[in-house]
C-alpha cells in the first residue's frame, strides 16, 4: 500500500476538471428536472395519472422503470434518471477507473511508478479512493440538490445513495476487468458491456410480473432503482451492493497479485508471421472493427428489444397526460409511431458516441506515436486521416440502419407486417445519419486545429444529449435547442422531412471535415 | 526552395524550429553527401529528434530551408518517403499486431518488400515475428522497425539512435547492415550519442549542440580540433618538453612519461623524447569522446 497517497493526488490533478464537470453536472441535471417536472404537472391528479400511464407501458417500464409511488413528485421526475442515471454514472465511473489503472499500465507509465517506493497494489487501491471518493460525493451533491429543489430529505439521500452505489459496484467491477484484461480499450469495452448488461437484465425483470422480475435483482442497475427514492426509502437495498463490492474488490486484488505487471488473465497468443494488412485502410479496419462489430450487434439486439414492445404502447391514446408526457418529448402523432420515432431519435444520439469513439482513433494513433512511423512511409496526411473518419461516418451509417432495420423487422413481426415496416423504419433512421457525420465532424476539426481538445467532443455529445431530452422540459430558448445536430434530424417514421435540414446538416459536417483536414495537413506531428 | 546540388541527399540551411516560445532549432545546417555514412552527434536534447521528424515533414519549419533528395519534405511529403526509409528512436508499435504484420504493412506501404531479405533480416536479428507487439521489449521493437526499413529498398536510411535498446551482439549485426548500406552506395544519416559506433561506421561527422551544428567534417578534419596523447616510457627526464609549442600537460611520473600535442608539436617532441632515451612509444589520436566533450564542456554547453 505504500505510495498510495500520492497517486491518489496525482489522479485527482489530472481529472480536476474533468471530475468536478461531471459530478456538478449531473447533480445540477437531477435538481432542474424536479423543478421543471413540478411545471409540467401542476396538479396531484395530473402527476398520478402521468405516473399510472408509464407504469401501464411495457416500453417504458423497460426503457426507465416502474414508477413506485405515482403520488411522489421526487419519483417521477426522476424517473428518466433512476436507472438510466445509474447506467450513467456506472459508465463514467468505468472509465475513470481503468483510466488509472490498466491505461496507466499499458502506457508503460506505471512501470516509470512501479520502480519507486510504490506498492504492487497501489495504483489500484489509489484509483479504488478516487472514484469511490467521488462516488460519494456525487451522491451528497445530488442529495443536497434535490432537498433544495424542495423534495423531502430522506429520499433526497436515499436517491443519492442508489447514483452514490451504482459509481461504487461499477467501480469495483471496473477495477476486476482491469486486472483481467491486458488493454485499456478490452478493459472498458468489459465494464461498459457490464454496464449494458445490468441496464438490460432489469429491463426484462421490470417487466416481469413480480415487483420486481428475479433479474433485476440481479443487475447492479437495478439495486439502486430498488432502494426506490421517494417511494419508500429502503435504505436496506444498499446492504446488496455493499456485499457486492465487498466481493469484488478483494478479487481485483488477488488478480494483481498474481499476475505481471503488463499482463492479464488470458495468455497472449501469437500472430501471424506474414502480415495481410495490405494499406493505411485496412489497418484502420483491422484497428476498427471490434468497436464496429460491437456497436452493429449491440444496437442492432436493442432495435430488435424495442420493436418488439412497441406496439403495446398503442391502446393507451386516451390517456391525455400521456400525450402529454410525449408532447414534452417533442413528438405529435399517434403513440406507437411517436414511440418509434422517439427511439431513433435516441439512437441517433447514442451513435453519436461511436462516431466520436471510432473518430478518437486519430488522436489516440498520433498520441501512441504510431503515426510517425505511418507517416514515413509514402502514405499520406490526408490519407491516413480518412481511413480513420471513414469508419466514424460510413460505420455510424451502418449502425444507424442496421438498427433501423431491426426495429422494423421486430416491430413488423409483431404487428404481422415485415414487409411494410422494415423499409419504413430503414428509411426513417436513415434520417439520423447527417446528424452523425456533424458528430464525426466536430473530432476531425477538434483533431486538425486543437489535437489536445479532441476528449471535449464527448463532453459536447453529452450537452446535445441533454439539450435535445431535457431542454423543452426546461423550456429553454429554440436557438439554444438549435445548438444540438440532433435538434435538425427529421422526426420520422411520422414526420415531416425537411431537405433543407438534412442539407444544412450534411454541409456543416463537410465543412467540419474539410477544415479539420486542412489543419491536420498543416500542423505538427503532436504526440 | 530547392537549392541542393545533386550531391547532397539532405541539405538544410538555417533550420529554425519553435515550440511555442522555446526554440529548439536555431538555425542548423545539415549537409549529407550521396553514398555517406554521415553521424549526426549530440546529448539528449540537442534536436536531433527535431531535425529528423522536420525532414520527414512530420514538423513544419519556422525558418531557414531544407531539402532531401532533392525535394521539400514538407509539400512533396510522400515523394520523399518513397525513397527513404526511417527508423524512429522511440519505436511505438500497435500492440495488437504481429511484429511480421508490422513489417508487412511498413513494407507494403513503401510499394513491396523484398521477401529474401526480409527473412534474412530476422535470422540476422534473432527475432520471432509471430509475437504480439505488445510482448516485445523495447530491443525487439526496435528490430521490428530496423528489418522494416533495411528491408526496404531505399536511397536514403533515416535511423533515430537505432541501436538504444539492441545488446552488443545485436549492435555489432546492425554494424554489418550498415556497412552493407554503404557498400551498395545508399546514404544514411545516423543520429546517435553512441560515440564508438559512429566512430567506426561514419564518414563523416555534424556535432549537434543545443539546436545547432557546431562542428561537422570527416573524423579526420575534426581530430586536428583536438590533441594527440603521447605517453613513453623514458630514461631520464626529456629536457625542456614543457617549452616547446604545441605540447600541452606534459607529465613524468617515474620513468612514464604523457604529454598531449597538438600538429604543431609532434616533430619537436619526438625529438626530445628520442634524446631521453625513449623505450616505448604509444601515441593515440582523440577518441569521439574527447571530441565530444571537448564541445560539450564548454561554458554554455550542457555538460
Amino acid at each position: 500500500m505504500t505510495g498510495t497517497w500520492p497517486l491518489v493526488r496525482l489522479a485527482l490533478r489530472r481529472d480536476r476538471i474533468l471530475l468536478p464537470a461531471w459530478i456538478i453536472g449531473l447533480s445540477l441535471m437531477v435538481a432542474s428536472s424536479v423543478t421543471a417536472t413540478r411545471d409540467l404537472y401542476p396538479t396531484r391528479e395530473s402527476l398520478t395519472s402521468a405516473a399510472e400511464t408509464i407504469n401501464a407501458t411495457a416500453a417504458l417500464v423497460a426503457l426507465y422503470g416502474k414508477v413506485y409511488d405515482p403520488t411522489s413528485l421526487g419519483a417521477i421526475s426522476l424517473i428518466k434518471l433512476t436507472a438510466f442515471g445509474a447506467a450513467i454514472v456506472g459508465i463514467i465511473f468505468v472509465f475513470i477507473v481503468i483510466r488509472h489503472t490498466r491505461a496507466e499500465e499499458e502506457s508503460g507509465r506505471l512501470e516509470l511508478i512501479g520502480a519507486g517506493a510504490v506498492g504492487r497494489a497501489a495504483p489500484l487501491t489509489a484509483s479504488l479512493i478516487v472514484s469511490m471518493g467521488a462516488s460519494v460525493v456525487l451522491g451528497v451533491l445530488t442529495a443536497l440538490g434535490l432537498g433544495a429543489a424542495g423534495l423531502a430529505w430522506g429520499g433526497a439521500f436515499a436517491f443519492g445513495l442508489s447514483w452514490a452505489l451504482a459509481g461504487i459496484v461499477f467501480s469495483a467491477i471496473a477495477a476486476v476487468a482491469a486486472q483481467a484484461m491486458t488493454s485499456a480499450r478490452a478493459a472498458i469495452g468489459v465494464g461498459v458491456a457490464a454496464v449494458g448488461a445490468a441496464y438490460a437484465l432489469r429491463a426484462v425483470g421490470d417487466l416481469g410480473d413480480a415487483d420486481p422480475g428475479l433479474l433485476s435483482w440481479l443487475s447492479p442497475v437495478g439495486w439502486s432503482q430498488q432502494i426506490r427514492p421517494f417511494a419508500g426509502d429502503r435504505w436496506w437495498i444498499a446492504a446488496v451492493p455493499i456485499v457486492a463490492t465487498a466481493v469484488l474488490v478483494p478479487i481485483a486484488y488477488s488478480l494483481r497479485a498474481r499476475r505481471d505487471l503488463g499482463s492479464g488473465l488470458v495468455p497472449e497468443r501469437g500472430g501471424p508471421a506474414l502480415g495481410t494488412i495490405g494499406g493505411v485502410m485496412g489497418l484502420a479496419w483491422r484497428l476498427q472493427r471490434g468497436l464496429f462489430i460491437a456497436w452493429a450487434l449491440g444496437s442492432a439486439l436493442m432495435g430488435m428489444v424495442l420493436g418488439s414492445v412497441a406496439h403495446t404502447i398503442a391502446g393507451l391514446l386516451n390517456s391525455p397526460e400521456m400525450a402529454k408526457f410525449f408532447e414534452a418529448l417533442g413528438g405529435s402523432q399517434g403513440l406507437t409511431t411517436m414511440f418509434l420515432a422517439a427511439e431513433i431519435g435516441i439512437l441517433g444520439s447514442l451513435v453519436g458516441a461511436y462516431a466520436i469513439a471510432a473518430a478518437s482513433r486519430l488522436r489516440s494513433e498520433e498520441t501512441a506515436g504510431h503515426v510517425e512511423l505511418l507517416l514515413s512511409t509514402p502514405a499520406t496526411r490526408v490519407r491516413w486521416a480518412t481511413s480513420h473518419l471513414a469508419f466514424a461516418c460510413v460505420g455510424s451509417a451502418i449502425i444507424i440502419v442496421i438498427t433501423g432495420s431491426a426495429i422494423g423487422l421486430a416491430h413488423g413481426l409483431a404487428i404481422g407486417d415485415v414487409g411494410g415496416q422494415v423499409p419504413r423504419l430503414f428509411a426513417a433512421s436513415a434520417g439520423q445519419v447527417p446528424a452523425a457525420l456533424v458528430i464525426a465532424g466536430i473530432v476531425m476539426l477538434l483533431f486538425g486545429v486543437a489535437p489536445r481538445m479532441v476528449v471535449g467532443a464527448w463532453g459536447l455529445l453529452v450537452a446535445f444529449i441533454v439539450l435535445g431530452e431535457f431542454g423543452s422540459l426546461w423550456q429553454l430558448p429554440q436557438w439554444a435547442l438549435d445548438v444540438s445536430p440532433f435538434a435538425h434530424s427529421p422526426r420520422l417514421p411520422g414526420g415531416e422531412v425537411d431537405p433543407g435540414q438534412l442539407a444544412l446538416l450534411t454541409g456543416v459536417a463537410a465543412v467540419l471535415i474539410a477544415v479539420g483536414l486542412v489543419a491536420w495537413r498543416r500542423r505538427d506531428l503532436r504526440p | 526552395m530547392n537549392t541542393a546540388s545533386p550531391d547532397l541527399v539532405i541539405d538544410v540551411r538555417g533550420l529554425v524550429k519553435n515550440f511555442g516560445r522555446t526554440q529548439v532549432l536555431k538555425g542548423l545546417d545539415l549537409q549529407v553527401n550521396r553514398g555517406e555514412v554521415h553521424a549526426f552527434l549530440g546529448p539528449n536534447g540537442a534536436g536531433k529528434t527535431t531535425t529528423l521528424r522536420l525532414l520527414l515533414g512530420l514538423l513544419r519549419s519556422d525558418g531557414g530551408s531544407m531539402s532531401v533528395l532533392g525535394l521539400d519534405p514538407w509539400s512533396q511529403a510522400a515523394d520523399v518517403h518513397r525513397r527513404l526509409a526511417y527508423v524512429p528512436g522511440d519505436v511505438a508499435l500497435w500492440p495488437g499486431l504481429s511484429g511480421g504484420e508490422v513489417i508487412d504493412l511498413l513494407g507494403r506501404l513503401h510499394g513491396g518488400i523484398d521477401q529474401a531479405r526480409r527473412t534474412e533480416l530476422l535470422e540476422r536479428f534473432d527475432l520471432d515475428p509471430t509475437k504480439k507487439a505488445r510482448t516485445y521489449s523495447k530491443g525487439n521493437r526496435q528490430k521490428v522497425a530496423l528489418v522494416a526499413a533495411l528491408a526496404t529498398d531505399a536511397e536514403l536510411y533515416l535511423l533515430d539512435e537505432p541501436t538504444a535498446g539492441l545488446d552488443p551482439l545485436m549492435e555489432a549485426q546492425f554494424k554489418e547492415c550498415v556497412v552493407q548500406l554503404r557498400d551498395a552506395g545508399r546514404s544514411v544519416l545516423l543520429s546517435s550519442h553512441i560515440l564508438s559506433e559512429a566512430e567506426v561506421l561514419s564518414d563523416r561527422v555534424s556535432i549537434i549542440r543545443d539546436g545547432a551544428v557546431v562542428e561537422t567534417g570527416t573524423l579526420d578534419q575534426l581530430r586536428h580540433l583536438t590533441r594527440t596523447t603521447v605517453s613513453a616510457t623514458v630514461a631520464r627526464s626529456p629536457e625542456g618538453v614543457e617549452a616547446l609549442t604545441g605540447v600541452y600537460a606534459a607529465t613524468l611520473t617515474g620513468d612514464r612519461f604523457t604529454a598531449q600535442v597538438d600538429a604543431d608539436g609532434v616533430a619537436p617532441l619526438l625529438a626530445a623524447l628520442s634524446s631521453a632515451g625513449a623505450t616505448s612509444l604509444v601515441s593515440h589520436p582523440p577518441t569521439l569522446e574527447e571530441l565530444f566533450l571537448s564541445h560539450y564542456s564548454e561554458p554554455g554547453g550542457a555538460p
